[in-house]
């Protein structure tokens, strides 16, 4: 289970320092906003002030007249897109949304969306030109919450959005932007059939990725429309796209070159800043930098969805599940595409049960729109669920992890969402979580012990590694995937065992657009696999390439030469000296064996392993002001294989965190104007040092039979049973249950004094 | 308008710069002097990414204006390591791969180095709470604070 | 015979209602043409936003993926992440 003392590999597994790691720890490393080109102009965005509002004219000319602004720029510089969903890379897009959302057209549908911005020879000039651009605004009545933004009589955002899985077609414009249903056996059968039914309501809020890097990027567009960005985002490929359609540019006239990232937990998979940036430059023929502000992160950049839900789960006496059904309401913000159908597949998906349904809804309202968040939607509706099981085992007088057991789901079992599930190793992180001494550590006073898991996909997708062999022997190894959290170091390693050379030899590198092939962004937990697949690929396409040449020098068959540790052997017996060649020795001959010995893999990697996740969270409630704090917390989850087990305990614990800042204090608080009252970390409060125990981790490793090492993916899992386990832990110390996060100490306090009273 | 003339000492180099009386010290480090190794997380003091030491005491450089520098002497995360040599915390943090995006981490280091200068031999407790204003959103702060425990004890050691 | 199992709004759309279908194909577009020709429609239904499961294995792009006499078929919604 434990990744320690089964070593089968030399570098596989193993705990070296990350390759990238001085720079970050000596404050070299660039990151979007670190970059500087000469002649740079400085640009700023004007956002709207108002939540929703009809945009009747904008009048720069004052702006332009201050000495040192060079442009303004409007959606008037931008082609209007058609609206309508395309395959844009590996998921449906509309580029007119995501147009709108860059800069407003014909309203402005949340405040802080971005309207127009300048481009002068100074931050100070550029800001001062904001206040000197008039736009006229018509204030149009707003609706912020999920439930209000569904009523017949809500304020409508697109007066063209028709929701779509609805038979017959509605004829009226609403702001559901689709339905969706998942169906299996009959749920209403499965309750008559239950001994007990619980049936609860819950909600979320929208919590921001809270990334610590700001978005930030520089773009240069030369007069021939040559252009090149610098920018940090999960993506390089993603934001030349996006650009390019937005602009309509090719993608060969686009040169994304990545910086290093700042934290981006799904935020970072779309565009706000690049496309501003490059019409600035286009229109000015400088390079242009823009920078958010952490305010402006916080109005114009996407959270994740806040959601309404209700849940209904029957069961047997002995704790078999029966049915299960589930609706979503999740807000999206402006635009349509919240993750109410991940949300949908993912709640029910760690057990087996006969009959379930899941209804999800996606609804616009006058806030930002939604970006992903690290397993998109399922920590909402797993929040519901894991919750409603809680409740249940408490009624049937069951320990909550022997419920969870007893309907696991296992290799074989059928998901609500269609599929047998494949090898998967959810009962093996229930079991750790039982075996685990924190499950039967004794609770003080005001303490209690909610446990909770979760699941969640993970996704392959297109790939591309390059390894390059230098003339010494050490390695390069090129992909196009950008590094949020020490991939650069599972990409070497995997090489290194793949090739057979020492860890030291070899140098990963994220690759910009014009220097390596198309790769889908970093999200999804998919690097470590799918890119990691391409580079161990790449680096088996060596091996074939070095055995060949040495071939080659001792003139026999490729047949007849194997590869091991580094090193050919003729594949008859000889073992002295003169007939072994090194990786190294290979590579010195290389100009006389061929040539440069450059091996490469472009993949559409399929097969992405499931993960199941089981979290133990103990709480202290203050009975008197309602807070919680987090006393002790166990992390245990099935990630396939960790290649560098220290940055697996890293994504699981800072997952968790991130859940318990979710389920306890994160939420947007607005104005009734529909204006965000706590844009600042201040007031948006996420968990800090002081808020938190040491957070333990099991690895627990079923291998992923598709993956060459058997990773699964590690990122996105450890955040979906945080938000329950928190509550259930809450629930069982205070005897009050809490089914609206966040669990906020005014909150548990009111429901203390409630159930008091 | 015209700019302030200041004159101090940044990593113990002799340095000067003009600044506009609104440009705070993150800013004339990061946009005047090209040390962009402190980062703008927020801009108001809430996250600690910008952690540098002003004659000696622990600031975030964006709460502090250029202009009031005269004289003084600021310590960055670029004075951390001598001479290419890593200082013990960094050296720790990339051992126990105690950060993640690493865009905290300066901040967290020259925050951590002025604890361990005023305290040796931490608690849990202290180094959380003492790290209570630098966020990071990565690594839920568990081998962040085991760092700052071994590199305390490796720098008593030594 | 491979089964294909829809889920049934697309079903409805799609396939009169009908949610298991029992079709004769090597891999994934010989599936994707039969089904087109017996439901015209099928294939742009699934053309932009689907993901396919073939015996509980998740393909995001597909086009020739092998489809065995026993194998069981399942459109999804595209999956990204964060």
């Amino acid at each position: 289970m434990g990744n320690e003392g089964k070593q089968q590999f030399k570098w596989v597994g193993t705990r070296p320092v990350r390759p990238d790691g001085v720079d970050k720890v000596t404050g070299q490393a660039n990151y979007g906003a670190d970059f500087t080109l000469p002649g740079m102009l400085a640009g700023r965005v004007l956002r709207s002030p108002h939540a929703h509002a009809r945009i009747k004219s904008i009048d720069a000319s004052r702006a332009l007249a201050l000495p040192g602004v060079r442009a303004v720029i409007t959606a008037a510089d931008f082609p209007e897109l058609p609206s309508e969903v395309v395959a844009g890379g590996e998921s449906p897009v509309n580029y007119r949304h995501i147009s709108e959302n860059v800069i407003a057209r014909h309203k402005a549908l949340y405040e802080g969306q971005s309207v127009a911005a300048v481009a002068a020879i100074s931050a100070s000039i550029a800001e001062a030109a904001l206040a000197l651009i008039t736009v006229d605004y018509e204030v149009l009545p707003h609706v912020i919450d999920v439930r209000a933004a569904m009523r017949p009589d809500a304020p409508i955002l697109h007066e063209d959005m028709i929701t779509s899985g609805v038979e017959p077609k509605p004829t009226k414009a609403s702001n559901i932007a689709a339905r969706t249903e998942f169906n299996m056996g009959d749920v209403e059968q499965g309750f008559k059939d239950s001994d007990v039914v619980i049936e609860r309501e819950y909600t979320t809020q929208p919590v921001h990725q809270g990334y610590i890097e700001p978005h930030a990027a520089i773009a240069s567009m030369a007069a021939d429309g040559m252009t090149t960005i610098w920018c940090s985002s999960q993506g390089q490929f993603m934001i030349r796209e996006f650009c390019a359609k937005l602009l309509h540019l090719e993608d060969a006239q686009l040169r994304v070159i990545p910086a290093e990232i700042g934290g981006g937990f799904g935020g970072k998979t779309t565009v706000y800043l690049e496309p501003l940036a490059v019409a600035l430059s286009r229109k000015t023929g400088k390079p242009v930098k823009l920078v958010m502000s952490r305010d402006e992160v916080f109005r114009a950049s996407g959270p994740t969805s806040g959601a309404h839900m209700t849940v209904k789960i029957g069961a047997k006496r002995d704790g078999t599940l029966v049915a299960g059904s589930l609706e979503l309401a999740y807000q999206a913000g402006a635009f349509p595409g919240s993750p109410a159908v991940p949300g949908c597949m993912t709640a029910f998906a760690p057990y087996d049960m006969a009959n379930a349904k899941a209804v999800g809804y996606d609804v616009v309202s006058n806030r930002a729109k939604c970006a992903a968040y690290r397993a998109p939607g399922a920590p909402i509706s797993s929040f519901a669920v894991e919750s409603a099981l809680d409740e249940l085992a408490i009624e049937l007088g069951m320990d909550p992890l022997a419920l969870r057991l007893k309907n696991a789901a296992k290799e074989g079992t059928r998901a609500l969402y269609g599929p047998k599930f494949p090898i998967i190793g959810f009962v093996e992180t229930l079991e750790a979580a039982k075996a685990h001494p924190h499950y039967s550590a004794p609770l003080k006073a005001n303490q209690g012990r909610g446990v909770a898991s979760g699941f969640w996909f993970n996704i392959g997708g297109q790939s591309t590694a390059a390894i390059h062999i230098n003339e010494d022997g050490t390695a390069e190894v090129v992909t196009g995937s950008p590094d949020i959290g020490g991939s650069r170091a599972s990409m070497a390693m995997m090489a290194a065992e793949v090739l057979g050379i020492d860890l030291a030899k070899v140098k990963p590198l994220v690759g910009d657009t014009a220097s390596i092939g198309y790769t889908f962004l970093t999200g999804g937990s998919r690097v470590t696999f799918a890119t990691g697949k391409a580079v161990c690929e790449a680096a088996n396409d060596i091996v074939e390439q070095l055995r060949a040449r040495a071939a080659k020098l001792w003139k026999c068959g490729i047949e007849d030469v194997i590869w091991k540790d580094g090193v050919a052997y003729p594949a008859q017996g000889q073992t002295d000296a003169r007939t072994q060649l090194s990786l190294a020795e290979i590579a010195a001959s290389a100009a006389r064996t061929g040539g440069p010995i450059t091996g490469k893999a472009a993949l559409n990697v399929g097969g992405a392993g499931a993960a199941f996740g089981t979290h133990i969270c103990d709480v202290e409630v203050d009975p008197e002001t309602g807070r919680t704090s987090v006393v002790r917390y166990t992390v245990v989850q099935d990630v396939g294989r960790a290649i560098h087990p220290s940055y697996v305990e890293g994504q699981m614990q800072g997952g968790a965190v991130q859940g318990i800042g979710w389920a306890l204090n994160e939420e947007y608080v607005y104005s009734e104007q529909g204006q965000m009252q706590n844009a600042g970390f201040l007031d948006y409060r996420m968990p800090v040092a002081s808020d938190l125990p040491m957070i333990d981790t099991v690895i627990v490793e079923v291998p992923n039979p598709t993956h060459p090492f058997g990773v699964r993916g590690v990122g996105e899992v450890p955040i979906v049973p945080p938000l329950a386990a928190v509550a259930n832990a809450v629930a069982r110390a205070s005897g009050v249950r809490v089914n609206d996060l966040p669990i906020s100490p005014p909150r548990l306090l009111s429901a203390l004094q409630k159930a008091k009273a | 308008m015209s700019k302030h003339h200041i004159s101090l000492t940044v990593n113990g180099d002799p340095t000067e710069f003009l600044c506009e009386t609104e440009q705070t010290l993150l800013d004339v480090l990061r946009d005047e002097l090209g040390l962009t190794g402190s980062k703008e997380g927020c801009g108001s003091g809430d996250c600690g990414a910008c952690s540098v030491r002003v004659d000696g005491r622990l600031v975030c450089a964006c709460l502090v204006l250029g202009a009031e520098l005269n004289g003084a002497a600021v310590e960055t995360i670029e004075g951390v390591a001598k001479a290419g040599v890593l200082h013990p915390l960094q050296q720790v943090f990339l051992n126990e791969a105690a950060l993640q995006c690493g865009i905290c981490t300066p901040g967290i280091i020259v925050a951590a180095k002025a604890l361990l200068e005023e305290n040796a031999d931490p608690s849990e407790e202290e180094i959380r709470f003492w790290l209570a204003g630098n966020l990071c959103r990565c690594t839920g702060y568990d081998k962040i604070v085991r760092a700052v425990q071994k590199a305390a004890a490796v720098m008593r050691s030594a | 015979m491979a089964t294909v199992i829809l889920q049934p709004a697309f079903a409805r759309r799609y396939t009169d209602g009908v949610i298991t279908l029992e079709v004769d194909a090597a891999d994934y577009q010989t599936l994707i043409d039969t089904l087109d020709e017996r439901y015209p429609g099928f294939a742009e239904g699934v053309a932009i936003r689907t993901a396919v499961a073939i015996d509980g294995q998740i393909y995001q792009d597909p086009l020739l993926e092998p489809i065995g006499p026993t194998s069981e078929v399942f459109f999804l919604p595209l999956l990204e992440g964060g």
